[in-house]
């Protein structure tokens, strides 16, 4: 990207989206991980967002949308600031997820995909995340917490509360 | 943290450093890390391949291809530059293994990867982790950071006039992305739908090029198959399935957890002895054995089972990515059938039109089945359905909710009719299950 266009991105994202296009043997192979990342930065993939990468790329923002829209962990909306992910794949439904799940929704007030008015949380029922075995499983954003009970979701929400309170920016 | 566990079968070979702090480079170098790789620089690629090949190490993703043949299909000779590439899509259903050998041993990837690429004459290979797992792609670049800071990786591996450089990338999630070919799309930045085979990857690969295409702990494997020497760690399993695997045990069985038993090791030991035998008490109802994609087998087909490639074959099912799943006599099999098929239904790519309808249809038809709705013949349906998706898609992911479909309904069609005429579910506390 040119110099003298102004990014969406902050200076330490741009810097890394600059080195990333030139890992690779070809420059679209960055497409996938920098959509993520971008995520990650700016909540969701917002159109401003879709003719970034587009340029940083060199593709059309058609071709970002067409490969952005295959990916489960793209949206296109914005989530909650932490985003709770339960597993409810088989390994985690043996032993409790729907249980857990529900007990997110009583804690939260919402649903599938739901976000809380605050938009501190969202919620979020999602395919197997590997960690099968420390089942019933969840993630938080990256964060993974298993072997859980629905006793342990209030102090789980806690937990991410308090980081909301400390900090401003996104996790 | 994912807890490790032990016992007292185990034969620790590949997680024989998990728990140690050997995702250190230093501390992986004293546990006798890269030895492997700068034997292999010093043998060649022909020694490589021979020690591969006398190992029966066979691919760990699932299909249990044989990775020493794998390796000898690349060309030697190529216009195109050759690449090695590391699946760490970890999506099955049942399957966490991977996760463990990133956190605890990224090292042994990165030196599996530069003997892949010794092998097969590449000077580049990619590791390839599932977006979910971004804290274990960080601890994947960081050790990548640091092969390369002790020359490891570079221009000059290990002092050497051979080039070896290692990129790692992230998912965004997809399951089947997984599959080696729709794995090289992504890669290449496009929607992860499969390639038409033949050309094979290892002709015609990424950015066009012949690539080798393992799964992590297959790569994960290949330092200690060049440590032990391949006949060394053929020994250790049985007839064709060398050395050791980790089985993942989970679901309702006492102790949960991936261990790591040579192959061939008796199924029913595994869930019982192991793994503590079927949790609170209750009785053994079946027994999914290598990933959700996997026919379920019944208490008294593991009996006499050896978990490998060719007995689980001949016992109708698959050892696939040996994670086992363990079913109690208290889950409904309608419920737990239609919870696999919706997962293969939301993961269907949409490139092929036998899955694309053929895992609605199902999940549909499951559905309506499970609440209470299903006519007789939905029975018969759901068989018809599933039969003519086998064998009539570009991947295996029409295969992998087709085989799971026909298993439960064959083996427990009584089941599935306690379900006919308006009879609520025995077991199940939910009506409707995946609303994803």
């Amino acid at each position: 990207m040119s110099p003298e266009t102004m990014s969406i991105f902050s200076p330490k994202v741009a810097a890394r989206f600059d080195a990333l296009v030139e890992k690779y043997p070809v420059r679209r192979s960055a497409l996938v991980p920098m959509l993520l990342y971008a995520q990650d930065e700016i909540g969701y993939l917002s159109d401003a967002v879709i003719a970034e990468v587009a340029d940083r790329i060199g593709i059309t923002e058609l071709d970002v949308r067409n490969v952005a829209t295959y990916y489960s962990m793209l949206r296109f909306k914005p989530a909650g600031k932490f985003n709770v992910q339960v597993c409810t794949n088989i390994s985690c439904m043996l032993r409790g997820a729907y249980d857990l799940y529900e007990r997110f929704q009583e804690e939260l007030h919402i649903g599938h995909k739901g976000v809380t008015p605050d938009g501190v949380f969202s919620l979020e029922e999602v395919e197997c995340i590997g960690a099968c075995c420390w089942a019933p499983a969840i993630q938080v954003n990256y964060d993974f917490h298993d072997e859980l009970t629905p006793d342990h979701v209030p102090g789980i929400l806690d937990i991410y509360r308090s980081k909301s309170l400390g900090s401003t920016d996104h996790a | 943290m994912p807890r490790l566990v032990s016992h007292p079968d185990e034969v620790k070979v590949v997680s024989k450093r998990f728990g140690q702090g050997a995702a250190n480079i230093d501390r992986y170098i004293e546990l006798g890390g890269y030895e492997s790789a700068k034997k292999c620089l010093a043998q060649g690629h022909e020694w490589i391949i021979e020690e591969m090949k006398a190992s029966s190490l066979r691919g760990r993703g699932g299909a249990g291809f044989p990775t020493g043949l794998k390796w000898s299909f690349v060309p030697k000779q190529s216009a195109k530059p050759k690449y090695v590439l590391v699946n760490g899509d970890e999506s099955e259903p049942g399957t966490c293994k991977d996760h463990l050998i990133f956190l605890h041993d990224p090292h042994s990837v990165i030196e599996g990867t530069i003997i892949s690429g010794l092998a097969i004459g590449a000077k580049t290979g990619f590791i390839y982790l599932r977006g979910e797992y971004r804290y274990l792609l960080e601890i994947m670049e960081k050790a990548v950071a640091d092969a390369y800071a002790k020359g490891y990786l570079g221009k000059n591996i290990f002092g050497s006039d051979t080039e070896f450089q290692i990129i790692t990338q992230s998912g965004a999630g997809a399951y089947e992305v997984g599959e080696e070919s729709a794995l090289m799309e992504s890669l290449e930045g496009k929607r992860g739908v499969p390639r038409i085979k033949p050309p094979f990857p290892a002709v015609v690969g990424l950015y066009g090029g012949p690539t080798v295409i393992n799964n992590a702990e297959t790569i994960a494997t290949v330092p200690h198959v060049i440590e032990m020497g391949g006949a060394a760690f053929a020994a250790i399993g049985s007839p064709r399935n060398g050395g050791t695997r980790l089985f993942g045990l989970s679901g309702q069985v006492e102790r949960p957890g991936v261990y790591e038993l040579p192959m061939g090791y008796n199924l029913k030991k595994m869930i019982y002895e192991v793994g503590g035998g079927v949790r609170g008490g209750r009785n053994l109802k079946a027994v999914v054995p290598g990933g959700s994609s996997t026919p379920v087998l019944l208490p008294d087909e593991i009996e006499n089972l050896g978990m490998d490639f060719d007995q689980v074959g001949k016992a109708g099912s698959m050892l696939g990515s040996g994670g086992v799943v363990v079913i109690d006599d208290q889950t409904c099999i309608v419920e737990f059938a239609l919870r696999t098929i919706s997962f293969y239904q939301h993961e269907s790519c949409g490139w092929c039109i036998p899955c694309r309808e053929g895992t609605d249809w199902l999940k549909k038809s499951l559905t309506r089945f499970h609440a209470g709705f299903g006519v007789a013949k939905d029975i018969d349906n759901i068989q018809y359905l599933a039969e003519n998706m086998m064998g009539r898609t570009f991947c295996p992911l029409g295969d992998a909710a087709a085989m799971p479909t026909l298993g439960f309904v064959k083996k427990f069609r009584k089941e599935f009719e306690d379900h006919l005429n308006g009879k609520p579910c025995p077991f199940a506390k939910h009506l409707e299950v995946a609303v994803i």
